[in-house]
């Protein structure tokens, strides 16, 4: 049973007051006395030479403060990519400078060449429309396969063939697996789309430069998942501001699914602008330039094959990949279809051999990167899709299958043969709870059902892995990562007791403020009301990391236990003085510094007091005070992982896909709070779903992005979803981080696509359309119904 | 969006005035038109609200015949004619989201003649006549081409006049992402045949399926329609459905409009 409000109490979440009443507090929000407005004038065109920007008329117009171009810029400094990645010959991956805005070339429909900043957002609005660009338009490079064979057209003048990196993992082990493929009783081969998708944060992006020429100082308020990130990379990279000399706030944050880990250079325009007026500059994104220019996610396109025996034991596994990095490399673009894939391919199964092939290509489409899942999801659908194939192919039980190639739970620790150390799991449990809660035994039934309505059903099953809690620096800086990926908090003790805990991860949507003051209350036996959750505002937070990956439990809530610890021990030192024993001799338990066997005890709130109005005090041992800060740094990542199931009913006369049911059972570790987890599932599993059956980013063959708004880009409504049954009863708690969590936000989005799929073609192979072994996603009814036909 | 001047005529004649200044343009619900203006797309100098026009709302029932003011919101269609016209009320109240249903309004549906839009089906299978303000005109004779009409210039719709059928229904087929009709089937049977509108699906904007109505004014069951199949030679092809698919689906959901209506 868990405390009150402490750790695995299902709280309500906390935030939801202000941002369900109209209190919340995003960047739009904010106004500062004297700003003006900017507004990005952008590429209509993919592919482009900047022959000349003509912005005379622009100036002339009322209102107008400043038109900036990219030669205003071109002496900063690029946006860097923050993993260096190298190619299979060992050649590092080619890293174009990714300006603030564009210079020479636009590369992508909505590329920024010019800012415009007047006294209103429509005379900035009417004056980015006056500004004249004169750009000879080029073929645009959008199709990965001809952008790597085109020997001429090249999207950054100075790389051939527009290949980023042609990456090898694990090159020693190429030669086993292609051996064991040559030996081996079956292989199943399977290409695939992973599509393309824009990650739609409810709040578009938006920036305010604001700067005091009194001191110097800049401050950003901008949509950041990321603030200390964002202010080391304009500080370190772009614009040469001294850290100390900048502060990013990223106050309420309204989703970013990834696309908001990054630095923009919307950003660096507007603190530019900023000072070159002597006054705030705000930058709201509007839905259409969320679309254009947004990191988008995914795009990979795919071969994989699977070598299995008759039984479909897997022997080895190899892949292809062409990654789609867009035009420019956003920040995490290298490491997003790499180290976060790759790594992945072993799934939870024992597969010996496995090696994977990934070419990073520049096209002129939007920078893409991480999104929800990010680089797993993809693993995890080419990988659970062949699966399937093989299932069908060798007329094995799915279930069965996938029993015989887990991982067994006395396997652990685990090292796969692409580089990972699982620390924990038991993956046969959560498959016999999926087969429990999905009521997978009564699915015949149901397919009877709805065989008498005329209507296809069909079970697809997905049993995935992911590795978050990103990340040990260590074994991330060997891999080529430019930063590191710890986390921190400070524990600040009132003098009245009461608590501010200052983190490095970012809430955007997540409910932090909730989940972390419930980890607070708990350890310190301290009410959860008393306890206040800061985030957002480098003036206030130590330097953390930032919030993505399925990170911040397990990584910046470990840091928090560690500062409480920190918290516990000074206060035993203490209270050891106040109660005149030996420190060894206090227990601390539920707010009550004591010596048992005594009634000697201090309340906390005694020991806090004590702290701050140090009268009889210790001075020469104990410095005043009552506030601890811990950095963490994980030993490993996190695996989490779960079994899916998903039904579909599909109308054979349309093509119609319809989610009958979607069951999860997954092992996140210890939970914090239930509730919350349940939100996360629910939202990860809409996603994929959205990813399967709706969304897709597409550009035309001109570069021209065709789903530029909601009219065409599909997202999934509550109307396309069924009641989620979601189970996180068979948990195996992680073994290096001391809250034994592993993660739960990207779960949802990593593990349903595949279940989506595989049950559609399930159903078509039942429905009699046994040629059909494979719909590329979204399985929009126009593809099913034409893949009936075809 | 550029800056435009507003005005909002109590009467048809004011309102045709008012259309008369240079840059004039008729808003009625604004579900098209604002979306458009904000996009840059269009820029009137002047509004012409038609929505405090008392003679453009409301509906009536004329013997069989019912009539819908053109500035009528499609919720209030929804809403008050499920008696006289069910079918009808029911591809109002499927129309957009219940923001559009409530600002969105038939005659600007139909003056806009958008070519996925679901009021067109259903004028033009009822047979509908347009009345302006100058004069009448049959629904045979109104649709002309993708968002075009036989409107002229100046020329303000004011009611429709709808015979009501004996029986109908529309199926729509949702377009994933907008949720306008991908293709939409609006069958009507009246004592002198059946009538069939199609929308969504072809280049031309809304059209009958005559060799469907022929089939089903012989014996009105989806049984009637078997091999009939429209040409996918001027259905639209997009990212959401090639020319083959929406031509399938106009059977398809011919047959399903004929089944809900019989």
């Amino acid at each position: 049973m868990p405390k009150d409000g402490g750790i695995g109490a299902s709280t309500k979440r906390r935030e939801d007051i202000r941002f369900l009443t109209g209190k919340g507090r995003y960047t739009a929000d904010i106004n500062l006395r004297g700003q003006a407005y900017a507004c990005f004038a952008r590429s209509q065109v993919a592919h482009g030479r900047i022959n000349g920007i003509d912005t005379a008329a622009a100036k002339a117009l009322p209102g107008v403060l400043a038109v900036m171009t990219g030669a205003d810029f071109a002496a900063m400094g690029g946006n860097p990519a923050g993993w260096l990645v190298q190619s299979r010959g060992g050649e590092t991956m080619k890293e174009p400078k990714r300006p603030v805005l564009a210079h020479g070339k636009v590369r992508h429909v909505g590329d920024a060449y010019a800012v415009v900043v007047a006294e209103t957002l429509e005379q900035a609005r009417d004056a980015a429309a006056a500004i004249e660009a004169d750009i000879t338009e080029l073929p645009a490079i959008v199709n990965m396969a001809q952008a790597v064979a085109d020997a001429t057209n090249r999207v950054h003048d100075e790389i051939e063939n527009n290949v980023c990196f042609d990456w090898g993992w694990i090159e020693d082990n190429r030669a086993a697996v292609d051996a064991a493929f040559k030996a081996a009783p079956h292989v199943t081969t399977l290409k695939l789309v992973n599509n393309r998708l824009v990650p739609n944060a409810m709040e578009p992006r938006a920036s305010i430069g604001d700067y005091d020429s009194g001191t110097g100082d800049y401050k950003l308020y901008t949509t950041s998942q990321n603030p200390h990130l964002t202010r080391l990379l304009i500080a370190a990279f772009v614009m040469g501001i001294p850290e100390n000399k900048l502060t990013v706030i990223s106050p309420d944050v309204g989703g970013g699914f990834g696309s908001k880990i990054y630095h923009y250079g919307e950003e660096a325009a507007v603190l530019a602008a900023a000072k070159a007026l002597n006054r705030p500059v705000k930058w709201v994104a509007d839905r259409s330039e969320s679309f254009m220019s947004d990191a988008h996610g995914r795009d990979h396109e795919t071969t994989i094959q699977l070598a299995t025996d008759l039984q479909g034991n897997f022997l080895a596994l190899r892949t292809e990949t062409l990654a789609n990095v867009g035009a420019y490399l956003s920040n995490f673009a290298t490491v997003t279809p790499t180290f976060l894939h790759g790594t992945l391919m072993a799934g939870p199964y024992k597969t010996p051999l496995i090696y994977v092939n990934v070419k990073a290509v520049f096209t002129n489409t939007a920078p893409v990167d991480a999104y929800r899942g990010a680089g797993r999801p993809e693993a995890t659908y080419s990988l659970e899709r062949v699966i399937d194939k093989m299932c069908r192919e060798l007329k094995l039980d799915p279930v069965a299958v996938r029993r015989l190639n887990f991982i067994a739970p006395d396997q652990f620790p685990y090292t796969t043969p692409v580089g990972l150390v699982y620390d924990t799991g038991n993956y046969g449990a959560t498959l016999a709870r999926l087969v429990q809660i999905g009521d997978l035994k009564g699915f015949e039934a149901r397919r009877a059902a709805s065989a008498r309505r005329g209507k296809l059903r069909g079970l697809g099953l997905s049993t995935w892995i992911e590795a978050c809690g990103i990340a040990p620096s260590a074994l991330v800086g060997a891999l080529g990562a430019r930063v590191g990926l710890f986390d921190v908090a400070t524990v600040r003790v009132n003098a009245t007791g009461n608590i501010s805990v200052m983190v490095g991860a970012h809430s955007h949507g997540q409910g932090h403020e909730t989940v972390f003051a419930q980890i607070v209350s708990d350890r310190l036996g301290v009410p959860a009301s008393s306890i206040d959750i800061v985030h957002g505002d480098t003036s206030k937070i130590p330097f953390g990391m930032g919030s993505y990956g399925s990170r911040s439990l397990a990584v910046c809530g470990s840091a928090i236990v560690k500062a409480v610890d920190k918290v516990i021990a000074k206060g035993k030192k203490i209270a050891a003085h106040m109660l005149e024993v030996a420190e060894a001799d206090i227990a601390f338990e539920d707010g009550m510094f004591s010596v048992p066997g005594s009634n000697k005890a201090k309340t906390f709130g005694e020991i806090a007091f004590s702290a701050y109005v140090p009268h009889n005090y210790p001075l020469e041992t104990l410095e005043p005070g009552l506030e601890e800060t811990a950095f963490y740094d994980p030993a490993n990542f996190t695996y989490p992982a779960g079994a899916y199931a998903c039904e579909v009913e599909v109308d054979p006369d349309t093509g119609r896909v319809e989610v009958a049911s979607f069951a999860c059972a997954d092992d996140f570790g210890n939970v914090m709070n239930p509730m919350i987890v349940n939100g996360q599932v629910h939202g990860g599993v809409a996603q994929g779903i959205g990813q399967a059956l709706l969304e897709a980013a597409v550009y035309d063959g001109n570069g021209q992005l065709l789903t530029g708004s909601y009219m065409d880009y599909a997202m999934p409504r509550a109307d396309d979803l069924p009641m989620f049954t979601v189970d996180h009863s068979c948990n195996t708690p992680c073994t290096h981080n001391p809250l034994g969590a592993k993660g739960c936000g990207e779960a949802g989005a990593i593990g349903s696509p595949p279940a989506v799929v595989n049950a559609v073609i399930d159903a078509l192979q039942r429905g009699g359309h046994g040629n059909v072994t494979h719909i590329d996603m979204p399985l929009t009814p126009a593809r099913v119904w034409a893949a009936i036909n075809g | 969006m550029q800056n435009f001047d507003f005005k909002k005529p109590g009467s048809i004649a004011e309102a045709v005035k008012a259309l008369q200044t240079p840059g004039a343009q008729a808003l009625s619900g604004g579900q098209t038109l604002l979306p458009t203006m904000k996009q840059g797309l269009a820029a009137p100098d002047v509004l012409v609200s038609l929505t405090a026009i008392a003679e453009l709302r409301g509906l009536r029932k004329e013997g069989d015949t019912l009539v819908i003011g053109a500035a009528t919101p499609h919720a209030q269609v929804a809403r008050e004619v499920g008696k006289s016209y069910p079918a009808l009320a029911a591809l109002a109240g499927g129309i957009g989201d219940p923001a559009v249903r409530n600002r969105g309004t038939i005659g600007g549906s139909i003056a806009n003649n958008d070519p996925s839009a679901c009021y067109p089906a259903a004028v033009l299978a009822s047979g509908a006549t347009v009345v302006t303000n100058q004069r009448r005109i049959a629904a045979d004779d109104f649709f002309t081409g993708l968002f075009e009409t036989a409107l002229k210039e100046g020329e303000i719709i004011t009611e429709f006049r709808f015979p009501i059928p004996q029986q109908a229904a529309y199926v729509k087929f949702d377009q994933p992402a907008s949720r306008f009709a991908l293709v939409g089937v609006f069958v009507a049977r009246f004592a002198t045949g059946v009538r069939v509108a199609v929308t969504g699906a072809s280049e031309g904007g809304v059209f009958r399926w005559k060799e469907a109505e022929a089939a089903l004014s012989k014996n009105f069951a989806a049984a009637a329609l078997a091999g009939l199949k429209v040409a996918p030679g001027s259905m639209i092809g997009d990212m959401h459905g090639t020319p083959d698919y929406r031509a399938h689906l106009v059977a398809v959901l011919t047959a399903r409009a004929v089944t809900a209506a019989a």
